[in-house]
């Protein structure tokens, strides 16, 4: 019961991670319809820049852990705000509206390019940071096996939360929550009715793009090694993950994330660890399988 | 200000935010921590790659505006030497071991094992429409069974060809069954799963398959019973043939034995699809509903696609064990699906002769930078983008119909259906 | 007196809260060409989904009669089967061709299941055997057949996405044809055509109820309607308003109000004939 109480702490908290990924993917599945191969790449790539401000904070001598936190926060998703507006401009613009393969084998290449970027530009070797927020609060003892909540998990947990209120408060009620998901609906409607489409493409990516280098921060702060291949297995999960939310969704995004992080860690603890992909995937094939537009979609008879 | 100047200033100053951080500053591990080390000359010169690139780019393009009338021409032009260059490319495939030293041959199984995981793909992806992102799963089915039905049983290889393919049909038969329903990007996102089960399975599966091991000692492959060794005995080719044993001779075997798959791949695809069975799949490819209407069966024409382009992957597993003599999780990840779908579509969707020359360049291209080291996967992905830009449709685009009552007539690739699966 | 060709027996179809086809029954004799019509949004091709199994209605039965006695529940079987046992074939309201595939390619997939009976000879066919040779003669001669009917034998080897509107919709339904069906369905085919096209399909359906097909066709065009049909039914909001011969139906109270009442003017897909002097007057 302890140990599942741990498991469920543990799930949640890797859960999260995944569906600040996942948002971006389903955003920009939503908007144009592709899917962002690189996204999990923009997320290792935040990682990346994470681990290289914090470090810098700590070379220049700065000592307030928060404050250093607060400022890797919006300097990693500035940056790969940046990274994603121009992977977009780049990679996919150009093939807006052509041939339906073209923009996926362009997405493909560019996680090659970013993969490889990061593994020319800061090594191939595994980075290792020291545990910033040590500590926690034991929640109970049952026979000598402890349920930990870490600071860490706290952390981010609600670093999560909060990212996703604002963003959410972004996309329901501001205008350009309301151009995107015009566009959404019909593109080439919503342009001819004023709203600049390729701006709100552009900002679909910067925003999923800093979201997901929020998620690389939490996932550098919570296993403390990163390595540049980090983001085709995260991608491929958080991917499941938009999906098993329903495509599209935004709030099935976060839900896919957590059943994700949750499936995840409890095979891990209670079947083995090797096979823990192999789960997420096998899970995705069923749902998809027994329920095509996944938890949260929209159900669409063709229509003949 | 010149705008021209302008816009490449501000890419410049755009690449200074993407790379200012990424490589102006490298993190170093050291016993005591992480440390950094800044690169501002690397940084510089990064960014001044950009500036100039965007600057030629732009003049030059500025001189050009006819750039894509000039790339449908290219495609054309394809199209109506392929009538030669179908037999050019032949004859110097079949005289390439008589004119080239190894490295040529080696290259040369290299780039025709490719062909035929392109040709094995075409026919899922190019002819059904079906977008598969786990195609070297099946490869990988091919390469385990042979090698572990040689262990276990000690079958030959060609006794394990056959077997290995049909391994690969039914894993294709398997895997398709339940997610054949799905559409497009579902479609392709289970594949990748499924291939990543595959090879998380190979890897962990320690007992049978050797876990990151793999497994040594695969048997090469004999002619009529004729091994390639130096023991020089009567049941050895140079022995038989009363040849001076060299190590060329087994390698330009191994070289005909691929070419002679990849050639019944293409063979095989081109009689399918005049017969009913390649035309449902390019049916299926333009409209699944019609095809449903007239009374095809939709799941089990998928089907056959899958596990004939599966059976084809498995030929080619097989090969890559035997040739290879060892296998291990390491050669079946993502990134070989991933490069083999980028050779179909680079050569246009469904074209034989077009799969054919994107995996010559691909391949081939992928070789000559092999001194860049790490840098060369860099390149290959960018690659990649600059071809979708350039040529979303591929080098031969168009489809050639499969029966005409008068003479065959090119269909424009405008009108050509990509499928939705 | 033997049963009808086509039994439609409380049919209703369900879309989340919306009820497109309500409790409907009719039915369809053979040899006769049935219509049926109604305002836009009536139902009219939920009630051909369902029938030709593109759709599960959410009750209510289909059954499909053959000349010799054997019996089909139509709402219990996929849309291949229905295509293929008991052949029913169809067009679709939206041109539905394989527009990359040239006008006789089209005819030959229609002919799939005679060239393919199974999977087996299908990839028997591969290396020449299993008779497929000789089957393709005998398709190409029935599809050379149906181009000549339609007038299309000069465009044989053009893709059908090059061909134009009136002549896509000839070639859907010669493709329907080549599946040798007893009951054709057809989804508005005149719309879009100019009054001699329109003359001409009519023309074409006359020959395909005189070689002894069955016709169930949805129509805006009044003046094909009235002309061909021996039957028609005549539905609104998802129910059936009346039914009957074309005299009884043209002076239905009933569907004079429902036109009427429907407002013609917001609707673009009536024809113009039907628009300007009522929908029924073309054929009075
Ligand atoms: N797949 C579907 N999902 C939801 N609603 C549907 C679906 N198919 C049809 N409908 C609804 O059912 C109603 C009837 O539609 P239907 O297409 O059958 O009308 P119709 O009589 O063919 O009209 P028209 O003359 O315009 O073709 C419409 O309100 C339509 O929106
Ligand atoms: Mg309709």
């Amino acid at each position: 019961m302890a140990y599942a109480l741990q498991q469920l702490i543990n799930g949640v908290t890797l859960g999260m991670i995944y569906g600040l990924i996942a948002v971006g993917y389903t955003m920009v599945y939503g908007i144009i319809g592709m899917i962002n191969f690189a996204h999990g790449d923009v997320f290792m790539i935040g990682a990346f820049l994470s681990l290289i401000s914090l470090t810098l904070l700590s070379v220049l001598g700065l000592s307030s852990v928060p404050l250093a936190l607060a400022l890797t926060l919006v300097f990693a998703a500035g940056i790969a705000a940046l990274y994603g507006w121009t992977i977009e401009r780049v990679a996919y613009r150009p093939l807006r509206g052509s041939f339906r393969l073209a923009p996926l084998i362009s997405a493909i290449g560019m996680s090659i390019v970013l993969q490889n970027f990061a593994q020319v530009s800061q090594g191939a070797r595994v980075k290792p940071i020291a545990p910033l927020i040590p500590g926690g609060i034991q929640l109970m003892n049952v026979e000598g096996f402890a349920v930990q909540l870490s600071w860490m998990q706290i952390v981010i947990v609600v670093t999560t939360l909060a990212v996703l209120g604002v963003f959410t408060y972004l996309v329901s009620a501001t205008p350009l929550g309301r151009s995107m998901r015009a566009c959404e609906q019909d593109q080439k409607m919503a342009g001819l009715l004023g709203i600049d489409t390729d701006k709100t493409i552009s900002l679909t990516f910067v925003i999923g793009a800093a979201l997901a280098a929020v998620a690389g921060l939490m996932f550098l702060l919570y296993y403390g090694v990163i390595d540049f291949f980090i983001g085709f297995v995260a991608g491929v999960k958080a991917f499941t993950a938009a999906v098993l939310g329903g495509i599209g969704s935004l709030p099935g995004a976060v839900l896919g994330g957590l059943a994700i992080g949750l499936i995840e860690t409890f095979w891990s603890a209670y079947f083995s660890v090797q096979y823990k992909d192999v789960a997420a995937f096998s899970i995705l094939v069923i749902v998809l399988i027994f329920l095509p537009t996944g938890l949260l979609g929209r159900t669409d008879v063709e229509k003949v | 200000m010149n705008p021209i100047l302008k816009d490449a200033g501000i890419s410049a100053l755009v690449a200074l935010g993407l790379f200012g951080p990424m490589i102006g500053l490298k993190t170093e591990a050291s016993a005591t921590g992480l440390f950094l080390v800044p690169r501002p000359l690397a940084l510089a010169a990064a960014v001044a790659a950009v500036f100039f690139g965007r600057l030629v780019l732009l003049t030059w393009r500025g001189r050009r505006p006819g750039r894509y009338r000039a790339n449908r021409g290219l495609s054309e032009a394809l199209k109506r030497s392929g009538r030669f260059l179908t037999p050019v490319l032949l004859a110097f495939a079949v005289v390439l071991p008589f004119i080239s030293g190894r490295y040529g041959i080696d290259l040369g199984i290299l780039v025709l094992t490719y062909v035929m995981l392109g040709w094995g793909l075409n026919i899922v992806v190019g002819l059904a429409g079906l977008l598969d992102l786990g195609y070297v799963a099946f490869y990988a089915v091919g390469a385990y069974s042979f090698a572990l039905l040689s262990q276990t049983f000690g079958l030959g290889f060609w006794t394990c060809l056959p077997l290995a393919g049909l391994f690969a049909a039914t894993w294709g038969v398997m895997l398709g069954f339940p997610v054949l329903r799905l559409r497009g990007d579902y479609l392709a996102i289970v594949t990748l799963a499924f291939g990543e089960i595959i090879r998380i399975v190979l890897l962990n599966a320690t007992s049978i398959t050797g876990g990151p091991n793999g497994i040594a000692g695969i048997p090469r492959p004999t002619l009529f019973g004729l091994q390639f060794s130096a023991a020089g005995g009567p049941d050895t080719f140079s022995g038989f043939f009363g040849l001076e044993y060299s190590p060329t001779q087994r390698v330009a075997f191994l070289y005909y034995v691929i070419l002679g798959l990849a050639l019944l791949t293409n063979w095989v695809t081109l009689r399918l699809r005049r017969v009913a069975l390649g035309r449902a799949w390019e049916a299926l490819r333009e409209d699944e509903i019609a095809c449903r209407s007239l009374g095809i069966n939709v799941t089990v024409t998928k089907l056959t696609a899958f596990a004939i382009g599966a059976a084809f992957g498995g030929f080619a597993g097989a090969f890559f064990a035997t040739r290879n003599a060892f296998i291990s999780p390491e050669s079946f990840t993502f990134i070989e699906s991933a490069i083999v779908l980028a050779i179909v579509v680079l050569g246009g969707l469904g074209s034989q002769l077009g799969t054919a020359l994107a995996a010559i360049v691909m391949i081939g291209g992928f070789e000559v930078f092999r001194d860049l080291a790490e840098y060369r996967m860099l390149l290959f992905g960018t690659a990649l983008v600059l071809i979708m830009i350039l040529r979303p449709r591929g080098l031969v685009s168009g489809r050639t119909p499969s029966v005409a009552l008068g003479r065959r007539r090119e269909i424009s690739a405008e009108l050509v259906a990509e499928g939705r699966g | 007196m033997d049963s009808p060709l086509l039994q439609v027996t409380d049919l209703t179809m369900r879309f989340g809260g919306l009820t497109a086809v309500n409790a409907l029954s009719f039915e369809a004799r053979r040899g006769e060409i049935t219509s049926v019509i109604g305002p836009n949004g009536a139902g009219k091709t939920t009630v051909f989904n369902c029938i030709t199994g593109f759709y599960r209605p959410t009750s209510g039965g289909i059954a499909l009669t053959h000349p010799d006695g054997a019996v089909f529940q139509l709402q219990t079987l996929p849309g291949h089967r229905i295509a293929r046992r008991a052949r029913v074939a169809r067009t679709f309201q939206n041109i539905r061709l394989f527009a990359g595939m040239t006008v006789l390619e089209n005819l030959l997939v229609a002919q799939h299941n005679a060239l393919m009976p199974n999977v087996a000879s299908g990839l028997l066919a591969v290396f020449g055997l299993g008779g497929h040779g000789a089957a393709e003669v005998i398709a190409i001669d029935r599809a050379r057949g149906w181009l000549d009917r339609i007038n299309l034998l000069p465009r044989a080897d053009d893709p059908a996405g090059a061909l134009p509107y009136g002549d896509q919709r000839r070639l859907e339904i010669a493709r329907a044809m080549c599946t040798a069906p007893v009951l054709l369905c057809l989804d508005e085919p005149a719309a879009g055509l100019n009054p001699r096209e329109s003359d001409a399909l009519a023309e074409l359906l006359k020959t395909i109820q005189a070689d002894g097909c069955s016709v169930l066709l949805i129509e805006h065009d009044m003046g094909v309607v009235m002309r061909i049909s021996d039957h028609i039914v005549v539905l609104d909001h998802g129910q059936r308003i009346s039914d009957g011969d074309p005299a009884h139906v043209r002076a239905d109270p009933n569907v004079i109000a429902a036109y009427l009442g429907e407002g013609d003017e917001d609707d673009p897909d009536v024809p113009l004939a039907a628009a300007s002097d009522g929908p029924l007057a073309a054929a009075s």
